[in-house]
This record gives structure tokens, C-alpha cells and sequence, in this order.
């Protein structure tokens, strides 16, 4: 759903609300993933990222992204020189995902301490993207909320012992989205939470035995 | 928020309402946040923009490729010109000043992008100050847009990359005219009408920056794109109509940008981005920009 404050806004660092703001926020995005600033990160840019890419600042904004700076941060500008600094080594790729891929589609890999994430996403204009792919699985991530990404044994009463673990930490969940690659397989959950969920949540759900993995990313757009 | 302007410009007139408040009203139910909340978010907004005229108009701006700025100042202090002392010329002044802080890579407000962010400031706070409009009714006109912007956004693309220009500084002008129309006294119809007769002439325009910076032509093309709302919200406020409806317009749009070459989307791969100059000056800055960041 469009927002009036996405259109009118975000109040952003120039030149380009898609390669800047929207490429910003998919460097913050991927950094939730792991949680914090990655030691490395490899950058695969597709369709007009990888051809005009530099010429935005979409470089610059993805690594900031990644160093945890927001869009209006006016440090988006030295991201790469404060990247050098604070030990991320970044390595950027042109690349051609998919031709159905949108234009400005990134691949993010990224890794702290040997936690490694991947995430395949696009800047659709306006400061907004989509996350597409979480580590190999499909699924539809905005940033517009707090969003919860958990992979478990496909089970009865997963969903239920879920929702009641964000109950009782008062987390109310906006949406949530349920796929699996195969029956018994591994299931794969995306949950949007009105709320920021806190570190207990977090812990919670990590000790299921029966979740494998589960990250917290961080509303990056919206008011 | 709405799909379709009809919709809303339906339910404002039914309800008697403005197309600001229908918006507004759409959003905190969307949202689920007050009504005030929102407007102090698009009154922030409204600061910024301020606040980029400003360092636009006063500050010796220049872009990381030198290929523009210091031209809102000149526009600003020449003399001549058939729109000299015109709530016009102020309007291209301020559309400038907002793009070259934007290529500076200076804080704007991305409305409905950044490359096409200095046609609604310019619109809504050149045309504030010359009727003395005061700061609620701007914040409305924001709203207004904002409305346009989403629909837009649904019906056809605010991406350059995906529509070219007739996307951002078309869909810019578009949202401008349809603001300014209803901060004017104009109807919720009338404000559909500005919106088709703005954006049907920004149709087709193709997006070819040198060098896929955001510079060139795109500063010049907020302040053509400005002009270009002007005449719409003029025809608008006059009562002339377009007979093609409004949601029609943006959805040709869409399918032209669709259609569109990836040339002319941004890739710096056709029009003036591939002319012999265009690609000379393009790779001598680039040049300058790999250096200097080095």
C-alpha cells in the first residue's frame, strides 16, 4: 500500500530518490540481516544500477546503507572512505539477474563473524523497495515495518506458538506470510510487527529448537 | 490510499470535503496514525523544501561533475526576460535552486523523486508566497499531491528507470498543478482536470541524463516541468476540461513508459545522454568524479 509520506518524501541526501534513498535503504536492510556492520559484503548490480550506478551515488548509498547510515545521513557522501575505515570490505559486480528482474535490482551478500546472509532487492522508485529473496527464499519485504524473517521445521502449531511468543511481548503483528519449498520441508515466515520487536522476542524465538534461523529487520521507510 | 483520482475526487464532492482532506483522512485510516501526526511529517517536509530554495538561491552550489549550478542565481538576478518580476520566473528560479542542491548531493525532499523534487516546492511555495497563502494550506497542497503521487504510483511508475521523465518531473508537474489548483479555490474536479492537462503534456518524455547523473537535463527540466504545471493549473482554474479523464492519462503514461526504450530509461543510453557531446562531456566528468573520490 502507498503511503502519502512516501511519496512526499523521504527527505533524502541527492542526487536520485531510486539509486540514493532506495539503494541506502537496501544496504540497511541487508545489514539487519546479520545485525550489524558486516566485515564483508559483495555487491552484484543489475540493469541501471550496474550502468549508472556511479554516477548516482548508488555506491556510495548501498555501503552507507550497510555502515548503518539512513538516507538524510549527509555522511552518504564519504561512505566509501568511512567503509575503509571501519573494515568493511566491500566488492561491488555488474551483473544480469534475470531479465524480468526490475531495473534496478542488487544482489547483497553479506557476513559478520561468519553469520552470512544473502538478499536479492529493488529500488522501485520514490525511496521504495522490495526485497525479494532472502537467502534463496521468495518473499515480499517493504521496510515500511518491523519485520521478523524465520526459517522452521515445517511443523503443526509453528504459526501458533509464534504468534503467541509476539503476544506476549505486545508485538502485534501487521502481516504475515507463510512459504515453504517443499512439503516437510523448511518453512519460511515473513512477519510484519507494529512494533519494534525487542531483544527478548528475538531470544525467544531463536530457542525453538525447531527454528533454524531468524533475523530481525529494521523498518527502514515510512514515516 | 486511492487507486483512482475519480474515486477520490467523488468522494470529496459527495462529502464536501477537499481533495486534501479526503487524502488525509484515506491515510491515518491506512496508516493508522492522527491526522495531525501526518501533517506535522508533511509540514517537516515543507521546511525542507524551504530550506533547499534557500541554500539553492544564496549558496555557489555546484555538482560533483561541475556540470551544473550557480544558474538559479542567474536566473534569479537577470533583469530582462518577459517573466522578470513574475510569480513565473520566481517559480523556474526556485525549481533550479531545489535540483542543483540535489546534484550537490544536498538534503531535499524526494517528491515524488529526487530528480524531479523541484517542481512541487517550486509550485506550491513560489505561488504561497506571491497569494500569501498561509503554511496550513500549503501542507494541504501536499497532501494533494501526495494523493496524485499515489496514485501514480499505482496506476503507472514514478521510477525514470522503469518510465522515463514523463515519469518523475512529468508526474512532478502533474502532482504540482493538481495541489496548486485546489490551494487556488479549485474544485476536486478541477483538480483532476489541471492534473490530465499538466501531464498530458509531459507524455512520452524520455529520461537520458549524461552519464545517468541526475544533472543534466534534469535541473532544466524541473524548471520546464514547472512551466509546463503553470499552464495546466491557468487552464485548470479557468474551467477548461480534458476530455480524456484523468486516471486515463496516467495510465497511458504508464503503458508509454512500458513500451519506452531502455535507452531512454535512465541508462544514459539515448537521447541527450548519446549525443556527441552529451557522451563527451559525460566521460570527462566521470572521469573527474572517479578521481576525486580517489
Amino acid at each position: 500500500m502507498v503511503s502519502l509520506l512516501d511519496i512526499i518524501g523521504p527527505v533524502m541526501v541527492g542526487p536520485s530518490s531510486s539509486h540514493t534513498a532506495g539503494a541506502c535503504r537496501l544496504g540497511l536492510l541487508a545489514r539487519g540481516l546479520i545485525g550489524g556492520t558486516p566485515q564483508s559484503g559483495v555487491l552484484q548490480l543489475h540493469g541501471s544500477f550496474a550502468r549508472t550506478g556511479e554516477g548516482h551515488g548508488t555506491d556510495k548509498a548501498l555501503v552507507g546503507g550497510l555502515l548503518g547510515f539512513r538516507p538524510d545521513d549527509e555522511r552518504l557522501r564519504d561512505a566509501l572512505m568511512i567503509a575503509e575505515r571501519e573494515g568493511l570490505d566491500y566488492k561491488f559486480e555488474k551483473t544480469t539477474i534475470a531479465d524480468a528482474a526490475h531495473p534496478n535490482t542488487v544482489r547483497i551478500s553479506v557476513e559478520l563473524n561468519g553469520n552470512k546472509a544473502t538478499m536479492l532487492g529493488s529500488s522501485l522508485g520514490a525511496g521504495r523497495i522490495l526485497v525479494q529473496e532472502i537467502d534463496g527464499y521468495p518473499v515480499e519485504v517493504t521496510g515500511n515495518l518491523h519485520t521478523i524473517v524465520l526459517v522452521a521445521e515445517d511443523r503443526k502449531g509453528s504459526i501458533a506458538r509464534i504468534t503467541g511468543i509476539l503476544a506476549s511481548h505486545d508485538i502485534n503483528i501487521a502481516t504475515l506470510r507463510l512459504t515453504r519449498k517443499e512439503r516437510g520441508g523448511d518453512a519460511f515466515m515473513v512477519i510484519e510487527c507494529d512494533e519494534e520487536p525487542d531483544k527478548a522476542a528475538g531470544a525467544e524465538l531463536r530457542a525453538l529448537d525447531w527454528v533454524r534461523w531468524t533475523r530481525r529487520l529494521d523498518k527502514v521507510s515510512g514515516g | 490510499m486511492y487507486k483512482a483520482l475519480a474515486d477520490a475526487i467523488k468522494d470529496a464532492e459527495r462529502e464536501k470535503k477537499t481533495l486534501a482532506q479526503t487524502a488525509l483522512e484515506a491515510e491515518s485510516r491506512d496508516q493508522g496514525r492522527p491526522i495531525e501526526e501526518i501533517r506535522a511529517a508533511l509540514k517537516r517536509a515543507l521546511d525542507v523544501m524551504r530550506g533547499a530554495i534557500e541554500k539553492g538561491l544564496t549558496g555557489d552550489l555546484y555538482s560533483a561533475s561541475g556540470l551544473v549550478g550557480g544558474d538559479a542565481a542567474k536566473l534569479r538576478q537577470n533583469p530582462k526576460g518577459p517573466l522578470a518580476q513574475t510569480p513565473f520566473r520566481d517559480i523556474l528560479t526556485r525549481a533550479l535552486a531545489v535540483q542543483e542542491v540535489n546534484a550537490a548531493m544536498g538534503v531535499i525532499v524526494a517528491a515524488p523523486t529526487a530528480g524531479g523534487a523541484g517542481v512541487l516546492p517550486a509550485i506550491l511555495t513560489g505561488l504561497a508566497k506571491a497569494r500569501s497563502v498561509p503554511d496550513d494550506k500549503v501542507v494541504d497542497g501536499l497532501a494533494t499531491a501526495g494523493l496524485i503521487g499515489a496514485v501514480v504510483a499505482e496506476r503507472a511508475s514514478l521510477s525514470g528507470a522503469e518510465g522515463g521523465c514523463q515519469a518523475e518531473t512529468g508526474a512532478a508537474a502533474g502532482m504540482a498543478a493538481g495541489a496548486a489548483t485546489e490551494m487556488l479555490g479549485g474544485t476536486p474536479s478541477q483538480v483532476g482536470h489541471a492534473v490530465a492537462l499538466t501531464m498530458q503534456g509531459t507524455l512520452g518524455l524520455v529520461c537520458d541524463p549524461l552519464g545517468g547523473l541526475v544533472e543534466l537535463p534534469c535541473v532544466f527540466r524541473n524548471a520546464t516541468g514547472s512551466a509546463i504545471a503553470l499552464a495546466g493549473i491557468e487552464m485548470a482554474l479557468a474551467g477548461i476540461t480534458f476530455a480524456i479523464p484523468v486516471d486515463e492519462v496516467i495510465d497511458v503514461m504508464g503503458e508509454i513508459g512500458r513500451e519506452m526504450d531502455v535507452r531512454y530509461r535512465e541508462t544514459a543510453g539515448g537521447g541527450l545522454a548519446a549525443t556527441p557531446t552529451g557522451r563527451r562531456l559525460a566521460k570527462e566528468r566521470l572521469y573527474q568524479i572517479k578521481r576525486s573520490d580517489g
